[in-house]
C-alpha cells in the first residue's frame, strides 16, 4: 500500500522510539503517507494503523486531531496563508485576499482544475517574516508581496 | 538578523548551524569539560540556579529548580523533553535559534541529560517549521558522527540518545503535558497535573520539559558561570532573552538583548513604529498575554517583574506591536478565533466557553454588539479562567479582559455606532503587505 521508500523512512522514524513504543511514530508514518498519496484515504489511515499495530480508529483519530493532515483530497498545491493577529497587522489577510482574487477561490476551496487548493492558518512562529504561506505542507515562503506571490504560482503551475 | 546577543552572536551566515561553525564559535566546550572532569550533577543544577535562568517558554520557571525536581535515584528510564513547538501568536525565535545555532540546543540538552541522569530526549518541532525540523536531524547527525551524543559521550560511561519529532498543526501541544501525549502517539490533550513530569511524565516516566531558548542557555550559564549570566539581566530576572518583534515596527524580528532593556529601546532596535505612526497597544508576551496601552508600556523594561508589576506577563517575549491604525476588536476577535479553533476540547469550560468569547466579540465587530456584551464577556472569562486542565483557558481569557479594561471605550463605540472607531481605509493601509528593509 506504500512504497517500499516510504516504509523505510517510516522504519527510520518506528526506531527513534522505544522498541515497545512503536505507536510514537505515528505522526511521522501519516506524514509520509501523505507525501506518499497526497491526502489521507480511510485504506490509507487503515495501512499505517496494521504497520504500526495500532487500532485504526485511534490512527483515525490522530489523523483528524492534527490540522495538517488531509483526510479529503486536495488539489496539488496546498497553499496554507498565515491570518493570525501578528502577520495580519503586515499585510497576511491582504495576501489571502489576493490569491483568492487570483485563484478564484476561497479558503477550503480547490480551483476546478484541481492544481490548488488554499487554506486558511494559525501562527506558524514565522510571524517576523509576514506575510508567511506553506506549500504542501513543509515549504515556507516568506515575504510573500503580491510579486512573489505571482513567481510562486507561476512557478507551481507548471508542475 | 541581529548578530548580538549570546545565542545567536556570531550567527550571521548561512553555514552557522554546521558543527564545524558551532566548534569554531567555542560550541561543545562546556559539554567536554562536564565529561572529562566528571563534575558533580549537584554543581551543574547549583550553577543554573545562581544564573536565576527563568523559563523561556512562557511560564517563566526557575530552570535549577526544575531540574532539582527530577528524582536522582530513579531506577529506570528518565527523559527530557525540548518544546520547540513555538506556536503562541507572535512567537519566532526557536525557529531562529534551531536555524542558525541548533547545536547550542543540542548541547543544552546534553549537559541537562547529565545533570539529571537523563538516557534519552526529544526534541518536539513546530510541524510548520519542516524545513527547520529537517535541519535539526542534520545537526543531530554530526554530533552523532562527533560522538557528542549517543553512546559512551567522548569516550565516557555517560551516554544520552536524543531525536527529533515533529508536530502536525496543534497550538496545544505546545502545553507540555500535550506535547507528551503527542510523542507518545496520541491526541495532543493535556494531562491533569499532578502527577507532574517529574514523577510522571514521558511513557510514565520522570521527564524534564524546557524550551527550546532555555536549553540552549545552559552552555553560555555554564562556561560564564551562574553569577555572569545573572549579571547581564537584573536581579531575579537572569541573562540575555530573545524578543520576537512583530506587527507594525519597521523592522519586524528577533532582538536578543539583556533583560531589563527598557522597551523604548527595543522599539527601536526594531526601527519603530512603522511610517512615523503613534503607537497604540503592545501585546508584550505573546498573544496569551494581557494587552498594553502605550503610555504603559512605554514605562516599562523588557523583563518578567517589570511586565508583570505593569499587569501583563513577558511570556514566551513576543512583542506584538500594534499603532493607531489598529482596530483593537478586530484584533482581539482574531485571537479569539484561535483560542476557540485551538481548543482541545477536553474541559466544558474551555470547549464551550472559547466558542462563546469568540462570538460575541465577533458579533461586536460586525455591528451586532450588545449593551451587555462587555459584562458578558467579563462574566464568560470568570467562568474558564482556573476551571479547566491547562493553561489554555486563561490563555483565551487573559486578551479579553485587558482588551475590554483598556479599550473598553473603542468596544462601546462599536456597539452603539455599529462601525470601527478606525475607519476601515484607515486600518487597510496600516497594515497592508509591509516588507521590511532588512531583508
Ligand atoms: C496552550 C499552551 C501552549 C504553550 N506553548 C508553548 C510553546 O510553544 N513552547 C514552549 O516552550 N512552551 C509552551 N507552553 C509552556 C509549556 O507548557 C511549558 O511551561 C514550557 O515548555 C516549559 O519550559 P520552560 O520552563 O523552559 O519555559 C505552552 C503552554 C500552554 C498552556
Ligand atoms: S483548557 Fe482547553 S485546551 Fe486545555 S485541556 Fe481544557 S479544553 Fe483542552
Ligand atoms: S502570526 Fe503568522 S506566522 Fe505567526
Amino acid at each position: 500500500m506504500l512504497s517500499q521508500e516510504s516504509l523505510q523512512q517510516i522504519d527510520r522514524e518506528i526506531a527513534k522510539y522505544p522498541p515497545d513504543q512503536k505507536q510514537s511514530a505515528v505522526m511521522a508514518a501519516l506524514r509520509i503517507a501523505q507525501v506518499e498519496k497526497g491526502w489521507l484515504a480511510n485504506e490509507t489511515i487503515e495501512f499505517v494503523a496494521a504497520y504500526l499495530d495500532m487500532p485504526a480508529i485511534a490512527v483515525y483519530e490522530i489523523a483528524s486531531f492534527y490540522n495538517m493532515y488531509d483526510l479529503e483530497p486536495v488539489g496539488r498545491h496546498k497553499i496554507t496563508v498565515c491570518t493570525n493577529l501578528p502577520c495580519a497587522l503586515s499585510g497576511g489577510v491582504h495576501a489571502a485576499e489576493y490569491l483568492k482574487e487570483k485563484l478564484g477561490i476561497g479558503f477550503n476551496e480547490t480551483t476546478p482544475d484541481g492544481k490548488f487548493t488554499l487554506k486558511e492558518g494559525e501562527c506558524m512562529g514565522a510571524c517576523g517574516d509576514a506575510p508567511v504561506l506553506l506549500h504542501n505542507n513543509h515549504r515556507m515562503c516568506s515575504w510573500m508581496t503580491r510579486e512573489k506571490i505571482d513567481q510562486l504560482l507561476a512557478e507551481l503551475d507548471g508542475k | 538578523m541581529s548578530t548580538q546577543g549570546m545565542i545567536l552572536a556570531g550567527c550571521d551566515g548561512d553555514r552557522t548551524w554546521r558543527l564545524q561553525d558551532y566548534l569554531a564559535r567555542g560550541g561543545y566546550s562546556a559539554l567536554k569539560k562536564i565529561v572529562a572532569e566528571r563534575i558533580p550533577q549537584d554543581t551543574i543544577i547549583a550553577e543554573l540556579k545562581a544564573s536565576v535562568l527563568r523559563g523561556r517558554g512562557g511560564a517563566g520557571f526557575p530552570t535549577g529548580l526544575k531540574w532539582s525536581f527530577m528524582p536522582r535515584s530513579f531506577p529506570g528510564d528518565k527523559y527530557l523533553a525540548c518544546n520547540s513547538d513555538e506556536g503562541e501568536p507572535g512567537t519566532f525565535k526557536d525557529r531562529d535559534i534551531l536555524r542558525y545555532n541548533p547545536h547550542s540546543v543540542i548541547e543544552g540538552m546534553a549537559i541537562a541529560a547529565y545533570a539529571m541522569g537523563a538516557a534519552r530526549g526529544y526534541n518536539y518541532i513546530h510541524g510548520e517549521i519542516f524545513e527547520i525540523y529537517q535541519r535539526f536531524e542534520e545537526a543531530l547527525e554530526e554530533a552523532r558522527a562527533a560522538k557528542l551524543i549517543g553512546q559512551n559521550i567522548l569516550g565516557s560511561d555517560f551516554s544520552f540518545e536524543l531525536f527529533a519529532h515533529h508536530g502536525y498543526g496543534a497550538y496545544i501541544c505546545g502545553e507540555e503535558t500535550a506535547l507528551l501525549e503527542s510523542i507518545e502517539g496520541k491526541k495532543g490533550q493535556p494531562r491533569f497535573k499532578p502527577p507532574f513530569p517529574a514523577s510522571y511524565g514521558l511513557y510514565g516516566k520522570p521527564t524534564t520539559i524546557n524550551n527550546t531558548e532555555t536549553f540552549a542557555s545552559v552552555p553560555f550559564i555554564m562556561n560564564m558561570g551562574g553569577e555572569s549570566f545573572l549579571n547581564l539581566g537584573k536581579p531575579n530576572n537572569g541573562g540575555m532573552k530573545l524578543f520576537s518583534v512583530s506587527g507594525h515596527v519597521n523592522r519586524p524580528g528577533n532582538y536578543e538583548i539583556p533583560l531589563g532593556t527598557p522597551f523604548a529601546e527595543l522599539l527601536e532596535m526594531a526601527g519603530g513604529v512603522r511610517g512615523g505612526r503613534k503607537l497604540k497597544a503592545v501585546i508584550p508576551g505573546g498573544s496569551s498575554a494581557p494587552v498594553l496601552p502605550a503610555d504603559i508600556m512605554m514605562g516599562c523594561t523588557m523583563d518578567y517583574d517589570s511586565i508583570s508589576k505593569a499587569g501583563s506577563m513577558l511570556g514566551s517575549g513576543a512583542v506584538i506591536v500594534m499603532d493607531e491604525t489598529t482596530c483593537m476588536v478586530k484584533a482581539l476577535e482574531r485571537l479569539s478565533y484561535f483560542y476557540f479553533e485551538e481548543s482541545c476540547g477536553q474541559c466544558t469550560p474551555c470547549r464551550e466557553g472559547t466558542g462563546w468569547l469568540y462570538r460575541v466579540v465577533h458579533r461586536i465587530e460586525h455591528g451586532l454588539g450588545r449593551q451587555d456584551d462587555l459584562d458578558l464577556l467579563n462574566s464568560v472569562t470568570g467562568n474558564i479562567m482556573g476551571r479547566t486542565i491547562c493553561a489554555l483557558g486563561d490563555a483565551a481569557s487573559m486578551p479579553v479582559q485587558s482588551f475590554v479594561k483598556h479599550f473598553g471605550d473603542e468596544f462601546m463605540y462599536h456597539i452603539e455606532n455599529k462601525k470601527c472607531l478606525v475607519s476601515p481605509e484607515a486600518q487597510y493601509a496600516g497594515s497592508n503587505i509591509y516588507v521590511s528593509p532588512s531583508c
